[in-house]
């Protein structure tokens, strides 16, 4: 089993973790955390994908890996956006929650934060 | 089983269990840690995969920035872990959602297994254009001349994201700044470290920069460590982040995708296609975009870190 | 062949594509550097420029016959990027080039920075973001590359999101993060999908991977489960039953011009990205199993979406889940598409117009209902009554929006449900007419829900007069859907340019 193969299978379980993590978490948090490890998971069967795709004396296809690279940054932004989001969410309601008719501000909502 | 293949068996159990550890941890603090841990590891596994700019962009920005931001999330929403764990789904609902994640998993493993041995590649092409391009690295090829859209659509998605995080901030903190306080004398080894590593670190990014148009490196990889010092010196306190208001940070941060779209708007007249580079001229004009592309990541990465404005300009 | 040579070469008006593109680009660019009140002229000046590129591309497809293609950089696929126009995309252009003018106008009264300020927050906020959504739309409909497509998702979603919150009130927000948390979740599935087709074929390009793809026998398992994951993604981000959740508050919450743009357009872009998907990469997938479960789904959309419409007691989560409803009646063109047969263009056509006076008419509903809640402070149903007299533009044009809804003549609602009719007929696919005969009449339900009242001669206090100017924009929308009703035959055959189903039939 060559370590592309290896790469590729823990991507794949990966992507089970993350998805189990973003569909049954209820804290927001944890699922940007989820999403991250999801996405991570992804990038790694792109890796496998570059990994076989190694010819013309390079170690591994360019075009996958800029893309990676690509998803990285989007990842991170849209993880920023995401704990903004929550950040607010909670500084105007004391709780962290996305059911939104659970909206009621807390007496000490405005103490943190 | 040679030594190397255990090592990575070894790599992939770490790699799983502490992802495991992430998602299942019952204190969220834990869970971040082991995020970033798992961040670390990851990079590992990318060297084996012979892909080390995308290590070095996964450390950076994968493990240590987006470490960096859910921390301090991490930390500010304590109190609201307790409250939110009431709301989890019942049992029978858990062991259908695992059903479902593991069916998925399962025909991605069958898909990773199928796969033909050498597969579906562009290298070949993307090779046999590097020496027009006089360009060394085949992935900053890729990002800043083949698929070059792709890269500046991404900054602008960037900015957008920059824009979005500005709007969550109430209206009378709007144009002010975000993040801690400078303090006159700060003491300590962080303020040591902030004093200390912020020339290094410049030094190190500028130099990925300009060896990243022919070894692994390229403007994601050096914007991202200045963005670290940057986010080091802020956390010692020894500056203040910038009020949003000011124009020398929104030209800083446009300065990546508007100089790649003026080139590109150029290209239409010289080489006579959109983002084309003129013969000759490629690489100079790919550094040239890297150089501002590596600013406004700079200053585009610190920014989504420190969040809204949480106090009304001076 | 030809047609593969085709899709690979620079046509001759393929630069409007990339202005296209870049106009909103640049004017976002522009907006946050110059920021103030400036962002707000910046924007306003753009819409007339990007509406005159779309015409011109839609104008240019027409004339040529043949889809526009510009290839970037002068790098060919499978290694570089190309942008393409066919006749669905151009009228999607000319569809938002002219609902997001027309949300900018209704909305400068509501986002208009102060003159004792340099610059307020949601002012700047909503006219960067509404030109970063008009870029993301843009490539999204122009896009030849799946991969350029992925950024362009996550553009569009990092453009609507904050749109939702941009009021800043708590329950703004937590509906966002639903929404962004959904969005991303169909985001990272779609590029799952993406993963496993560039494996298995080495290139994104939409047209060679359609080629590459259908030249195989016997399709691979990767490329089913890719098919599989992309449309999930893709159905989270288009709201489709049963991963609706997140679309009423989202936008039932949003501003009246966000209201519009989302539910008009944004939801449209996934759809968009899922016909081209089906019908462009992988057509020999489409089999009758596969899409009858889409149209299932939709017909669940369908009667689920208007009976909860029917129980809302705002105005605006009613439009909200009326959205919900309609969205199903795009997925109902897909088993009548597939297949190559006499009825498939009426139904592509009927699909189409469904997804353009939708547009229009869902646009000028929640400027009208946004019109309403300012005037009376609130937007409960059941104390609209009388309105109809203070503000008889308005609800005219809401009416006019809920005819297209309901598809009575004479609307682009009709003339869409009226061709998916006559393809469900022909095909003897019964069952999708008798559920859009039930949608119809669902919708003329909550549709009267609404009016009955506001005709009544109550007398009911309004804070002061409706800006007629802002009026006129809602009416002018519903007017829009109404015209679309009388589209000649020449329209449908843009409609037709570069169907892919056409070429698969050729081969």
């Amino acid at each position: 089993m060559s370590a592309a193969t290896l790469a590729g299978l823990t991507g794949a379980a990966l992507v089970g973790f993350g998805l189990y993590g973003l569909l049954t978490d209820p804290h927001p948090l944890r699922k940007i955390l989820a999403f991250n490890i999801l996405g991570s998971g992804v990038f790694l069967l792109f890796g496998i994908i570059a990994r076989k795709g190694a010819a013309a004396g390079f170690t591994a296809d360019p075009v996958p890996q800029a893309m990676v690279i690509t998803g990285i940054v989007v990842a991170f932004s849209a993880t920023a956006l995401a704990v903004a989001l929550l950040l607010r969410l909670f500084q105007e309601t004391g709780r962290a929650t996305l059911d939104p008719d659970a909206s009621a501000k807390t007496p000490d909502a405005g103490a943190d934060g | 089983m040679s030594v190397i293949q255990a090592l990575d068996i070894g790599l992939a159990v770490l790699v799983l269990a502490v992802a495991g550890w992430t998602i299942a941890a019952r204190e969220a603090f834990a869970s971040v840690v082991g995020y970033v841990a798992y961040g670390l590891l990851l990079s590992l596994v990318w060297v084996r995969l012979f892909a080390v700019d995308v290590a070095l962009t996964e450390a950076a920005i994968g493990s240590g920035v987006t470490g960096v931001l859910l921390i301090s999330a991490v930390v500010r929403l304590r109190r609201t872990e307790v409250p939110a764990a009431a709301e989890r789904p019942g049992i029978l609902l858990r062991i259908l959602a695992a059903a479902l994640c593991t069916v998925v998993a399962a025909a991605l493993a069958a898909v990773v297994l199928l796969m033909p041995d050498p597969g579906a590649t562009l290298a070949p092409e993307a090779a046999s254009h590097l020496d027009e391009l006089g360009v060394g690295n085949p992935i900053t090829a890729v990002l800043i001349a083949y698929r070059s859209f792709d890269t500046m659509l991404e900054k602008v998605v960037l900015i957008l994201a920059v824009i979005g995080v500005w709007s969550l901030a109430p209206d009378r903190t709007w144009g002010g700044a975000a993040g801690p306080r400078r303090i006159a004398r700060p003491e300590g080894a962080l303020a040591f470290l902030a004093q200390l590593l912020p020339p290094l670190g410049i030094v190190v990014a500028v130099h990925i920069v300009w060896v990243g148009a022919n070894e692994p490196g390229g403007a994601f990889q050096g914007g991202a460590i200045l963005a670290a010092m940057a986010l080091i010196v802020m956390m010692a306190r020894l500056a203040e982040a910038p009020e949003i208001r000011r124009r020398w940070l929104r030209l800083a941060l446009i300065a990546g995708p508007a100089v790649f779209l003026a080139i590109g708007v150029a290209g239409f007249v010289v080489p006579g296609s959109f983002l084309a580079y003129p013969a000759g001229w490629a690489k100079p004009l790919i550094l040239f975009i890297e150089t501002f592309m590596t600013l406004s990541i700079a200053a585009t990465l610190p920014m989504l870190v420190i969040g809204p404005p949480d106090r009304p300009p001076s | 062949m030809l047609a593969m040579a085709l899709a690979l070469a620079t046509t001759g008006g393929g630069y409007l594509l990339v202005l296209a593109v870049i106009v909103p680009v640049i004017g976002m660019l522009l907006s946050l550097v110059v920021g103030g009140r400036h962002a707000e002229r910046i924007a306003l000046a753009l819409m007339p420029a990007g509406l005159g590129l779309s015409l011109a591309i839609a104008i240019e497809v027409w004339v040529t016959g043949q889809p526009l293609v510009y290839i970037l950089g002068g790098w060919k696929p499978p290694l570089g990027i190309a942008l393409r126009a066919d006749g669905f995309s151009a009228v999607m252009l000319v569809t938002a080039a002219l609902v997001i003018a027309a949300a900018g106008y209704f909305a400068r009264a509501s986002f208009s920075t102060p003159p004792e300020l340099a610059e307020k927050r949601a002012p700047l906020a909503f006219w960067t973001l509404l030109q970063g959504l008009w870029a993301a739309l843009t490539v999204v409909f122009l896009g030849g590359d799946l991969f350029n497509l992925f950024v362009a998702l996550e553009l569009l979603t990092f453009s609507a999101v904050p749109l939702v919150c941009l009021d800043g009130r708590p329950e703004t927000l937590a509906a966002a993060l639903r929404y962004l948390l959904f969005a991303l979740f169909g985001s990272v599935l779609y590029l799952l999908g993406t993963a496993l087709l560039y494996g298995s074929y080495g290139t994104l390009d939409i047209a060679l991977l359609a080629y590459r793809i259908s030249a195989e026998p016997v399709v691979a398992p990767a490329v089913c489960v890719a098919a599989g994951l992309m449309t999930a993604g893709l159905l989270a981000k288009a709201a489709l039953f049963p991963l609706h959740l997140w679309l009423p508050p989202a936008h039932a919450n949003a501003p009246a011009a966000a209201s519009a743009v989302l539910s008009a357009l944004v939801v449209k872009a996934s759809f968009f990205l899922i016909v081209r998907l089906w019908f462009d990469v992988m057509p020999g997938l489409a089999t009758q199993a596969v899409t009858t479960v889409l149209a299932t789904l939709g017909a669940a959309a369908i009667l689920f979406g208007s009976v909860l419409a029917l129980r809302q007691a705002r105005l605006k989560l009613l439009v909200a889940y009326s959205t919900v409803a309609q969205i199903g009646y795009l997925f109902l063109m897909f088993p009548l598409v597939t297949g190559g047969h006499p009825w498939s263009a009426e139904a592509w056509n009927g699909g189409v117009m469904q997804t353009l006076s939708h547009a229009f008419a869902k646009a000028a509903m929640f400027l009208a209902a946004g019109l309403v809640a300012e005037q009376l402070g609130h937007d409960r149903i059941a104390e609209l009554r009388g309105i109809g007299r203070a503000m008889p533009m308005t609800v005219f044009a809401f009416g006019l929006g809920g005819l297209s809804l309901m598809g009575l003549p004479p609307s682009g609602g009709f003339a869409a449900k009226w061709l998916l009719l006559q393809a469900s007929v022909e095909s003897g696919q019964w069952a999708w007419a008798v559920i859009m005969l039930a949608g119809g009449l669902l919708a003329g339900g909550y549709v009267y829900r609404v009016i009955a009242p506001t005709l009544a001669s109550a007398s009911v206090a309004v804070k002061a007069p409706a800006s007629r100017r802002r009026e006129g924009v809602a009416l002018a929308l519903a007017l829009g859907a109404v015209l679309l009703g009388f589209a000649p035959e020449g329209f449908f055959d843009l409609l037709q340019i570069g169907r892919p189903v056409a070429a698969v039939a050729l081969r």
